[in-house]
Protein backbone atom coordinates (compact mmCIF):
# COMPACT_ATOMS: atom_id res chain seq x y z
CA UNK A 1 0.00 0.00 0.00
CA UNK A 2 1.50 3.57 -0.94
CA UNK A 3 0.53 5.16 2.77
CA UNK A 4 3.27 4.85 5.45
CA UNK A 5 4.46 1.65 7.19
CA UNK A 6 2.98 -0.54 10.06
CA UNK A 7 4.72 -0.30 13.68
CA UNK A 8 4.53 -4.15 12.88
CA UNK A 9 6.79 -5.45 9.53
CA UNK A 10 4.85 -8.48 10.38
CA UNK A 11 1.35 -6.90 9.76
CA UNK A 12 2.71 -4.93 6.77
CA UNK A 13 3.97 -8.30 5.26
CA UNK A 14 0.90 -10.49 6.04
CA UNK A 15 -1.26 -7.66 4.43
CA UNK A 16 1.23 -7.43 1.20
CA UNK A 17 1.05 -11.49 0.51
CA UNK A 18 -2.67 -11.35 0.70
CA UNK A 19 -2.34 -8.16 -2.39
CA UNK A 20 0.08 -10.25 -4.39
CA UNK A 21 -1.61 -13.87 -3.69
CA UNK A 22 -5.01 -12.10 -5.01
CA UNK A 23 -2.90 -10.96 -8.26
CA UNK A 24 -1.89 -14.20 -8.90
CA UNK A 25 -5.19 -15.69 -8.54
CA UNK A 26 -6.79 -12.63 -11.18
CA UNK A 27 -4.01 -13.80 -13.59
CA UNK A 28 -4.60 -17.75 -13.18
CA UNK A 29 -8.21 -16.34 -14.08
CA UNK A 30 -7.67 -14.06 -16.70
CA UNK A 31 -5.83 -16.55 -18.35
CA UNK A 32 -8.00 -19.52 -17.70
CA UNK A 33 -10.45 -17.24 -19.94
CA UNK A 34 -8.09 -16.99 -22.53
CA UNK A 35 -7.54 -20.75 -22.94
CA UNK A 36 -10.50 -21.56 -22.85
CA UNK A 37 -11.73 -19.19 -25.59
CA UNK A 38 -8.89 -20.43 -27.49
CA UNK A 39 -9.65 -23.94 -27.50
CA UNK A 40 -13.28 -23.01 -28.55
CA UNK A 41 -11.80 -20.86 -31.62
CA UNK A 42 -8.70 -23.01 -32.38
CA UNK A 43 -10.82 -26.37 -31.46
CA UNK A 44 -8.02 -26.96 -29.34
CA UNK A 45 -9.77 -29.46 -27.00
CA UNK A 46 -6.18 -30.43 -25.32
CA UNK A 47 -5.39 -26.82 -24.26
CA UNK A 48 -9.82 -26.91 -22.33
CA UNK A 49 -8.80 -30.08 -20.50
CA UNK A 50 -5.58 -28.33 -19.31
CA UNK A 51 -7.89 -25.06 -18.41
CA UNK A 52 -10.24 -27.82 -16.15
CA UNK A 53 -7.38 -29.70 -14.27
CA UNK A 54 -5.42 -26.21 -13.10
CA UNK A 55 -8.79 -24.76 -12.27
CA UNK A 56 -7.35 -26.40 -9.19
CA UNK A 57 -4.46 -24.29 -8.75
CA UNK A 58 -6.70 -21.26 -8.49
CA UNK A 59 -8.66 -23.40 -5.74
CA UNK A 60 -6.22 -24.06 -3.42
CA UNK A 61 -4.81 -20.14 -3.88
CA UNK A 62 -8.42 -19.37 -2.78
CA UNK A 63 -7.48 -21.43 -0.28
CA UNK A 64 -4.90 -19.74 0.87
CA UNK A 65 -6.26 -16.55 0.73
CA UNK A 66 -9.13 -17.01 2.92
CA UNK A 67 -7.29 -18.50 5.50
CA UNK A 68 -5.01 -15.47 5.87
CA UNK A 69 -7.51 -13.42 5.42
CA UNK A 70 -8.73 -14.88 8.76
CA UNK A 71 -5.59 -14.96 10.53
CA UNK A 72 -5.62 -11.08 9.97
CA UNK A 73 -8.74 -10.58 11.31
CA UNK A 74 -8.18 -13.14 14.17
CA UNK A 75 -4.67 -11.36 15.10
CA UNK A 76 -4.67 -8.19 14.06
CA UNK A 77 -8.26 -6.84 14.76
CA UNK A 78 -7.82 -4.84 11.41
CA UNK A 79 -9.13 -1.32 11.41
CA UNK A 80 -10.43 1.47 9.17
CA UNK A 81 -8.81 1.15 5.97
CA UNK A 82 -6.89 -2.33 6.97
CA UNK A 83 -10.36 -3.94 7.86
CA UNK A 84 -11.45 -2.29 4.42
CA UNK A 85 -8.89 -4.17 2.92
CA UNK A 86 -9.35 -7.53 4.51
CA UNK A 87 -12.99 -7.38 3.88
CA UNK A 88 -12.47 -6.43 -0.19
CA UNK A 89 -9.80 -9.05 -0.08
CA UNK A 90 -12.40 -12.24 0.87
CA UNK A 91 -14.67 -10.86 -1.41
CA UNK A 92 -12.69 -10.46 -4.19
CA UNK A 93 -11.11 -13.95 -3.53
CA UNK A 94 -14.53 -15.42 -4.24
CA UNK A 95 -14.76 -13.59 -7.16
CA UNK A 96 -12.08 -14.86 -8.58
CA UNK A 97 -12.68 -18.27 -7.37
CA UNK A 98 -15.91 -18.41 -9.13
CA UNK A 99 -14.35 -16.74 -12.25
CA UNK A 100 -12.14 -20.10 -12.74
CA UNK A 101 -15.11 -21.91 -12.03
CA UNK A 102 -16.78 -20.51 -14.86
CA UNK A 103 -13.83 -20.74 -16.85
CA UNK A 104 -13.55 -23.91 -16.76
CA UNK A 105 -16.97 -24.84 -17.63
CA UNK A 106 -16.26 -22.62 -20.98
CA UNK A 107 -13.57 -25.34 -21.48
CA UNK A 108 -16.31 -28.07 -21.08
CA UNK A 109 -18.69 -26.81 -23.49
CA UNK A 110 -16.09 -25.43 -25.95
CA UNK A 111 -14.71 -29.40 -25.64
CA UNK A 112 -18.32 -30.60 -26.48
CA UNK A 113 -18.64 -28.23 -29.43
CA UNK A 114 -15.34 -29.38 -31.20
CA UNK A 115 -16.89 -32.79 -31.44
CA UNK A 116 -19.03 -31.22 -34.16
CA UNK A 117 -18.95 -29.31 -37.12
CA UNK A 118 -18.93 -25.47 -36.34
CA UNK A 119 -22.30 -23.96 -36.51
CA UNK A 120 -21.27 -20.43 -37.21
CA UNK A 121 -18.31 -18.12 -37.41
CA UNK A 122 -17.63 -16.59 -33.70
CA UNK A 123 -17.85 -12.77 -33.72
CA UNK A 124 -19.34 -11.41 -31.04
CA UNK A 125 -18.43 -14.53 -28.30
CA UNK A 126 -14.70 -13.43 -29.00
CA UNK A 127 -15.23 -9.38 -28.09
CA UNK A 128 -17.06 -10.78 -25.07
CA UNK A 129 -14.27 -12.72 -24.19
CA UNK A 130 -12.05 -9.60 -24.70
CA UNK A 131 -13.62 -7.24 -22.98
CA UNK A 132 -14.41 -9.40 -19.96
CA UNK A 133 -10.88 -10.20 -20.06
CA UNK A 134 -9.93 -6.35 -19.70
CA UNK A 135 -12.40 -6.21 -17.01
CA UNK A 136 -10.84 -8.69 -15.10
CA UNK A 137 -7.43 -7.06 -15.51
CA UNK A 138 -8.87 -3.32 -14.76
CA UNK A 139 -10.26 -4.10 -11.93
CA UNK A 140 -6.73 -5.85 -10.09
CA UNK A 141 -4.62 -2.82 -11.92
CA UNK A 142 -7.48 -0.74 -10.03
CA UNK A 143 -7.03 -2.88 -6.69
CA UNK A 144 -3.02 -2.02 -7.26
CA UNK A 145 -3.44 1.67 -7.71
CA UNK A 146 -6.45 2.24 -5.70
CA UNK A 147 -7.78 4.04 -8.29
CA UNK A 148 -11.69 4.48 -8.20
CA UNK A 149 -11.97 6.13 -11.92
CA UNK A 150 -10.33 2.99 -13.42
CA UNK A 151 -13.28 0.99 -11.32
CA UNK A 152 -15.55 3.02 -12.47
CA UNK A 153 -14.90 1.95 -15.90
CA UNK A 154 -15.20 -1.71 -15.20
CA UNK A 155 -18.35 -0.67 -13.57
CA UNK A 156 -19.46 1.20 -17.44
CA UNK A 157 -17.97 -1.76 -19.45
CA UNK A 158 -20.27 -4.62 -17.97
CA UNK A 159 -22.74 -2.97 -20.42
CA UNK A 160 -21.07 -3.57 -23.28
CA UNK A 161 -20.70 -7.52 -21.86
CA UNK A 162 -24.81 -7.62 -21.53
CA UNK A 163 -25.72 -6.40 -24.69
CA UNK A 164 -23.27 -8.89 -26.40
CA UNK A 165 -24.57 -11.57 -24.60
CA UNK A 166 -28.33 -10.14 -25.66
CA UNK A 167 -26.91 -10.27 -29.56
CA UNK A 168 -25.63 -13.45 -28.91
CA UNK A 169 -29.03 -14.75 -27.37
CA UNK A 170 -31.10 -13.66 -30.34
CA UNK A 171 -28.84 -14.68 -33.05
CA UNK A 172 -28.84 -18.32 -31.72
CA UNK A 173 -32.85 -17.86 -31.21
CA UNK A 174 -33.07 -17.47 -35.23
CA UNK A 175 -30.76 -20.58 -35.75
CA UNK A 176 -32.79 -23.01 -33.69
CA UNK A 177 -35.87 -22.19 -35.21
CA UNK A 178 -34.83 -22.36 -38.70
CA UNK A 179 -33.42 -25.88 -37.77
CA UNK A 180 -33.63 -28.24 -34.62
CA UNK A 181 -30.53 -29.78 -35.43
CA UNK A 182 -28.66 -27.05 -34.42
CA UNK A 183 -30.20 -26.66 -30.55
CA UNK A 184 -27.36 -28.78 -28.92
CA UNK A 185 -24.72 -26.43 -30.52
CA UNK A 186 -26.61 -23.44 -30.35
CA UNK A 187 -27.40 -24.09 -26.48
CA UNK A 188 -23.80 -24.63 -25.54
CA UNK A 189 -23.28 -21.47 -27.44
CA UNK A 190 -25.58 -19.86 -25.17
CA UNK A 191 -24.13 -21.02 -21.60
CA UNK A 192 -21.07 -20.12 -22.75
CA UNK A 193 -22.09 -16.54 -23.52
CA UNK A 194 -23.68 -16.79 -20.27
CA UNK A 195 -20.80 -17.71 -18.61
CA UNK A 196 -18.56 -15.06 -20.30
CA UNK A 197 -21.67 -12.33 -18.91
CA UNK A 198 -21.24 -13.85 -15.49
CA UNK A 199 -17.50 -13.39 -15.67
CA UNK A 200 -18.06 -9.55 -16.01
CA UNK A 201 -20.73 -9.70 -13.13
CA UNK A 202 -17.77 -10.56 -11.13
CA UNK A 203 -15.42 -8.20 -12.46
CA UNK A 204 -18.26 -5.81 -11.91
CA UNK A 205 -18.16 -6.66 -8.35
CA UNK A 206 -14.72 -6.77 -7.84
CA UNK A 207 -14.45 -3.20 -9.18
CA UNK A 208 -17.43 -2.37 -6.70
CA UNK A 209 -15.64 -3.10 -3.76
CA UNK A 210 -12.05 -1.45 -5.26
CA UNK A 211 -14.32 1.59 -4.77
CA UNK A 212 -15.44 0.84 -1.08
CA UNK A 213 -12.20 0.35 -0.13
CA UNK A 214 -10.64 3.35 -1.61
CA UNK A 215 -13.79 5.63 -0.30
CA UNK A 216 -15.56 3.37 2.48
CA UNK A 217 -18.83 3.57 0.18
CA UNK A 218 -20.79 0.85 -0.86
CA UNK A 219 -22.26 1.21 -4.74
CA UNK A 220 -22.94 -2.42 -5.09
CA UNK A 221 -26.97 -1.58 -5.53
CA UNK A 222 -26.56 2.20 -6.46
CA UNK A 223 -28.14 1.53 -10.23
CA UNK A 224 -31.02 0.18 -8.36
CA UNK A 225 -31.54 2.80 -6.14
CA UNK A 226 -31.44 4.97 -8.86
CA UNK A 227 -33.80 3.04 -10.62
CA UNK A 228 -36.62 3.34 -7.37
CA UNK A 229 -36.01 6.80 -6.85
CA UNK B 1 -21.37 18.65 15.51
CA UNK B 2 -23.93 17.59 17.68
CA UNK B 3 -26.09 19.64 20.00
CA UNK B 4 -29.06 17.20 20.88
CA UNK B 5 -28.66 16.25 24.36
CA UNK B 6 -25.21 17.28 25.36
CA UNK B 7 -24.42 17.21 28.89
CA UNK B 8 -20.79 18.61 29.14
CA UNK B 9 -19.41 20.73 26.35
CA UNK B 10 -15.82 22.14 25.77
CA UNK B 11 -15.41 25.37 24.36
CA UNK B 12 -11.84 26.38 22.58
CA UNK B 13 -10.26 25.07 25.70
CA UNK B 14 -6.73 25.50 26.14
CA UNK B 15 -4.54 24.12 28.97
CA UNK B 16 -1.10 24.70 30.22
CA UNK B 17 1.03 23.27 32.57
CA UNK B 18 3.17 26.10 33.10
CA UNK B 19 4.13 27.36 29.95
CA UNK B 20 3.75 24.31 28.41
CA UNK B 21 0.31 24.11 26.82
CA UNK B 22 -1.04 20.25 26.85
CA UNK B 23 -4.23 21.01 25.29
CA UNK B 24 -4.78 23.43 21.96
CA UNK B 25 -8.37 24.88 21.20
CA UNK B 26 -10.33 21.86 22.34
CA UNK B 27 -14.36 22.38 21.43
CA UNK B 28 -16.48 19.16 22.15
CA UNK B 29 -19.69 18.19 22.63
CA UNK B 30 -20.41 15.49 25.10
CA UNK B 31 -23.59 13.38 24.45
CA UNK B 32 -25.67 12.62 27.68
CA UNK B 33 -26.15 9.08 27.97
CA UNK B 34 -23.60 7.52 25.78
CA UNK B 35 -20.13 6.47 26.39
CA UNK B 36 -17.83 8.75 24.28
CA UNK B 37 -13.66 7.61 24.40
CA UNK B 38 -10.77 9.62 24.35
CA UNK B 39 -7.42 7.84 22.57
CA UNK B 40 -4.45 9.12 20.91
CA UNK B 41 -0.65 8.42 22.00
CA UNK B 42 0.71 9.22 25.36
CA UNK B 43 0.94 12.83 26.18
CA UNK B 44 -1.79 14.00 23.66
CA UNK B 45 -3.60 15.52 26.18
CA UNK B 46 -6.58 13.23 26.56
CA UNK B 47 -6.30 12.32 30.32
CA UNK B 48 -5.52 16.53 31.33
CA UNK B 49 -8.92 16.99 29.06
CA UNK B 50 -10.95 14.56 31.11
CA UNK B 51 -8.92 15.89 34.40
CA UNK B 52 -10.42 18.95 33.57
CA UNK B 53 -13.69 18.06 33.39
CA UNK B 54 -14.08 17.82 36.85
CA UNK B 55 -11.55 20.57 37.66
CA UNK B 56 -9.02 17.71 39.08
CA UNK B 57 -6.40 20.03 37.19
CA UNK B 58 -6.80 22.42 40.04
CA UNK B 59 -4.81 20.63 42.04
CA UNK B 60 -1.59 20.57 40.44
CA UNK B 61 0.08 23.58 40.75
CA UNK B 62 0.85 26.17 37.66
CA UNK B 63 -1.78 25.18 35.48
CA UNK B 64 -4.18 26.72 33.58
CA UNK B 65 -7.08 26.62 32.20
CA UNK B 66 -8.37 29.01 29.02
CA UNK B 67 -12.08 28.91 27.71
CA UNK B 68 -15.21 27.13 28.93
CA UNK B 69 -16.28 23.94 30.16
CA UNK B 70 -20.31 24.09 30.46
CA UNK B 71 -21.94 21.41 32.77
CA UNK B 72 -25.56 22.12 32.08
CA UNK B 73 -25.67 25.33 31.35
CA UNK B 74 -22.78 26.61 33.46
CA UNK B 75 -18.60 27.00 32.64
CA UNK B 76 -16.96 25.05 35.58
CA UNK B 77 -14.37 27.53 35.78
CA UNK B 78 -16.37 30.29 36.57
CA UNK B 79 -15.88 31.97 39.93
CA UNK B 80 -18.07 31.11 42.84
CA UNK B 81 -18.50 27.60 41.59
CA UNK B 82 -17.00 24.88 44.07
CA UNK B 83 -15.39 22.77 42.73
CA UNK B 84 -16.03 20.09 45.37
CA UNK B 85 -19.32 19.98 43.91
CA UNK B 86 -18.61 19.86 40.49
CA UNK B 87 -16.39 16.63 41.40
CA UNK B 88 -19.58 15.14 43.53
CA UNK B 89 -21.35 15.31 39.78
CA UNK B 90 -19.20 14.34 38.03
CA UNK B 91 -17.88 11.15 39.45
CA UNK B 92 -13.91 9.79 38.40
CA UNK B 93 -12.35 6.49 38.54
CA UNK B 94 -9.03 5.75 38.05
CA UNK B 95 -6.12 3.47 36.05
CA UNK B 96 -5.49 1.63 39.49
CA UNK B 97 -8.20 0.61 42.09
CA UNK B 98 -7.58 3.12 44.91
CA UNK B 99 -10.12 1.77 47.69
CA UNK B 100 -9.88 3.33 50.84
CA UNK B 101 -7.71 0.97 53.56
CA UNK B 102 -11.43 0.54 55.10
CA UNK B 103 -14.27 -2.14 55.49
CA UNK B 104 -15.92 -2.53 51.88
CA UNK B 105 -18.90 -0.67 53.35
CA UNK B 106 -17.41 2.19 54.81
CA UNK B 107 -16.09 2.46 51.17
CA UNK B 108 -19.22 2.80 50.04
CA UNK B 109 -20.63 5.09 52.91
CA UNK B 110 -17.15 7.89 52.69
CA UNK B 111 -18.44 10.03 50.59
CA UNK B 112 -22.04 10.25 51.17
CA UNK B 113 -21.44 10.48 55.01
CA UNK B 114 -19.48 13.91 54.67
CA UNK B 115 -22.32 14.52 52.36
CA UNK B 116 -24.73 14.29 55.58
CA UNK B 117 -26.20 11.02 54.99
CA UNK B 118 -26.67 9.87 58.38
CA UNK B 119 -28.96 7.61 58.87
CA UNK B 120 -27.93 3.76 58.78
CA UNK B 121 -31.10 2.21 57.04
CA UNK B 122 -30.48 5.11 54.08
CA UNK B 123 -26.38 3.73 54.45
CA UNK B 124 -27.45 0.05 53.92
CA UNK B 125 -29.68 1.07 50.94
CA UNK B 126 -26.79 3.65 49.42
CA UNK B 127 -24.61 0.72 49.86
CA UNK B 128 -26.44 -1.91 48.04
CA UNK B 129 -27.65 0.24 45.47
CA UNK B 130 -24.02 1.17 44.65
CA UNK B 131 -22.83 -2.18 45.04
CA UNK B 132 -25.50 -3.74 42.46
CA UNK B 133 -25.20 -1.04 40.01
CA UNK B 134 -21.53 -1.89 40.25
CA UNK B 135 -22.40 -5.67 39.59
CA UNK B 136 -20.26 -6.19 42.76
CA UNK B 137 -23.33 -7.08 44.97
CA UNK B 138 -23.70 -10.77 44.82
CA UNK B 139 -19.59 -10.68 45.05
CA UNK B 140 -19.64 -8.72 48.43
CA UNK B 141 -23.12 -8.87 50.16
CA UNK B 142 -21.56 -11.15 52.60
CA UNK B 143 -18.97 -9.54 53.38
CA UNK B 144 -19.20 -6.06 53.88
CA UNK B 145 -17.42 -5.59 57.16
CA UNK B 146 -14.15 -7.39 55.31
CA UNK B 147 -11.40 -4.97 54.34
CA UNK B 148 -11.75 -3.63 51.23
CA UNK B 149 -7.83 -4.51 50.01
CA UNK B 150 -8.89 -8.41 50.56
CA UNK B 151 -10.62 -8.27 47.36
CA UNK B 152 -9.02 -8.85 43.83
CA UNK B 153 -8.05 -6.20 41.48
CA UNK B 154 -11.32 -6.39 39.53
CA UNK B 155 -13.23 -6.28 42.48
CA UNK B 156 -11.53 -3.60 43.99
CA UNK B 157 -12.41 -1.09 40.88
CA UNK B 158 -15.64 -2.39 40.41
CA UNK B 159 -16.11 -1.07 44.26
CA UNK B 160 -14.32 2.24 43.26
CA UNK B 161 -17.17 2.90 40.61
CA UNK B 162 -19.45 1.60 43.22
CA UNK B 163 -17.87 4.47 45.54
CA UNK B 164 -17.64 6.87 42.59
CA UNK B 165 -21.93 5.83 41.97
CA UNK B 166 -22.87 6.03 45.39
CA UNK B 167 -22.30 10.05 44.91
CA UNK B 168 -25.03 9.89 42.62
CA UNK B 169 -23.16 12.03 39.97
CA UNK B 170 -24.51 12.63 36.60
CA UNK B 171 -21.11 11.94 33.99
CA UNK B 172 -18.37 9.13 35.26
CA UNK B 173 -14.98 10.26 33.97
CA UNK B 174 -12.76 7.01 34.00
CA UNK B 175 -8.98 7.17 33.62
CA UNK B 176 -7.88 3.60 31.52
CA UNK B 177 -9.93 1.64 33.95
CA UNK B 178 -9.06 -2.09 32.90
CA UNK B 179 -5.36 -0.90 32.55
CA UNK B 180 -4.15 -2.76 36.03
CA UNK B 181 -7.00 -6.01 34.77
CA UNK B 182 -7.24 -9.39 33.79
CA UNK B 183 -9.09 -9.74 30.58
CA UNK B 184 -12.01 -11.80 32.52
CA UNK B 185 -12.45 -8.05 34.74
CA UNK B 186 -11.63 -6.05 31.90
CA UNK B 187 -15.01 -7.66 30.42
CA UNK B 188 -17.16 -7.09 33.30
CA UNK B 189 -16.20 -3.62 33.49
CA UNK B 190 -17.15 -3.40 29.89
CA UNK B 191 -20.20 -4.76 30.15
CA UNK B 192 -20.53 -2.58 33.88
CA UNK B 193 -20.58 0.56 31.48
CA UNK B 194 -22.54 -0.69 28.91
CA UNK B 195 -25.17 -1.13 31.75
CA UNK B 196 -24.48 2.28 33.55
CA UNK B 197 -25.56 4.44 30.54
CA UNK B 198 -28.91 3.86 31.04
CA UNK B 199 -27.92 6.24 34.12
CA UNK B 200 -25.07 7.93 33.26
CA UNK B 201 -22.80 9.59 30.90
CA UNK B 202 -19.28 7.88 30.90
CA UNK B 203 -16.36 9.79 29.07
CA UNK B 204 -13.55 6.96 28.70
CA UNK B 205 -10.00 7.41 28.61
CA UNK B 206 -8.23 4.68 27.13
CA UNK B 207 -5.42 3.07 25.37
CA UNK B 208 -6.60 -0.03 24.39
CA UNK B 209 -8.42 0.88 21.12
CA UNK B 210 -10.40 -2.08 21.07
CA UNK B 211 -11.91 -1.21 24.16
CA UNK B 212 -12.76 2.37 22.58
CA UNK B 213 -14.07 0.18 19.92
CA UNK B 214 -16.31 -1.92 21.68
CA UNK B 215 -17.83 0.54 24.51
CA UNK B 216 -18.11 3.57 23.44
CA UNK B 217 -20.84 5.37 21.08
CA UNK B 218 -18.58 8.23 20.36
CA UNK B 219 -14.32 8.78 19.85
CA UNK B 220 -12.37 11.38 20.25
CA UNK B 221 -9.05 11.22 18.59
CA UNK B 222 -6.06 13.44 20.19
CA UNK B 223 -3.00 14.07 19.00
CA UNK B 224 -0.25 16.83 20.02
CA UNK B 225 -2.52 18.64 22.55
CA UNK B 226 -5.37 18.50 19.31
CA UNK B 227 -8.99 17.19 19.15
CA UNK B 228 -8.03 15.94 15.45
CA UNK B 229 -11.06 13.91 14.75
CA UNK B 230 -14.54 13.69 16.88
CA UNK B 231 -16.98 10.71 15.28
CA UNK B 232 -18.98 8.36 15.68
CA UNK B 233 -17.33 5.39 17.33
CA UNK B 234 -17.97 3.06 14.09
CA UNK B 235 -17.07 5.27 11.70
CA UNK B 236 -14.28 6.17 13.22
CA UNK B 237 -13.09 2.69 12.96
CA UNK B 238 -14.12 1.97 9.67
CA UNK B 239 -13.63 5.34 7.60
CA UNK B 240 -12.06 8.12 9.88
CA UNK B 241 -12.20 11.47 8.13
CA UNK B 242 -8.44 12.20 8.87
CA UNK B 243 -5.48 10.62 7.71
CA UNK B 244 -3.54 11.04 11.11
CA UNK B 245 -6.66 9.10 12.66
CA UNK B 246 -6.41 6.50 10.32
CA UNK B 247 -2.66 5.78 10.93
CA UNK B 248 -2.81 6.23 14.63
CA UNK B 249 -5.54 3.60 14.88
CA UNK B 250 -4.16 1.04 11.95
CA UNK B 251 -0.97 1.08 14.41
CA UNK B 252 1.22 3.14 11.13
CA UNK B 253 2.56 5.72 13.95
CA UNK B 254 6.04 7.64 14.49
Amino acid sequence: MAEKAHTSSVYDRALQSIKENLLFAGALAEQAIQRAMTCLLERDSDLGRNVIDSDMQIDRLDEEIERKCLDVIALRQPVAKDLRFITTAIKINAHLERIGDMAANIAEKAIALNEEPQLKPYIDLPRMSDTAQQMIKKSLDALVREDCDLAEEVIKADEIVDSLNDQIFRELLTFMMEDPRTIHRALLIMQIAKNLERISDHATSIAVMIIYLVTGRNVRHRDKMEKTK
Amino acid sequence: MRTNDSIIQTKQVNFFYGTFKALIDVTMDFEKNKVTALIGPSGCGKSTLLRLLNRMNDLIDGTRVEGEVIFEGTNIYDTGIDPVDIRRRIGMVFQKPNPFPKTIFDNITYGPKLNGVRSKDAQETLVQQSLEQASLWEEVKDILNRSAMTLSGGQQQRLCIARALAMRPDVLLMDEPTSALDPISTAKIEELIAELKRNYTIIIVTHNMQQAARVSDYTGFFYLGKLIEFNPTEKLFTKPDEKQTEEYITGRFG
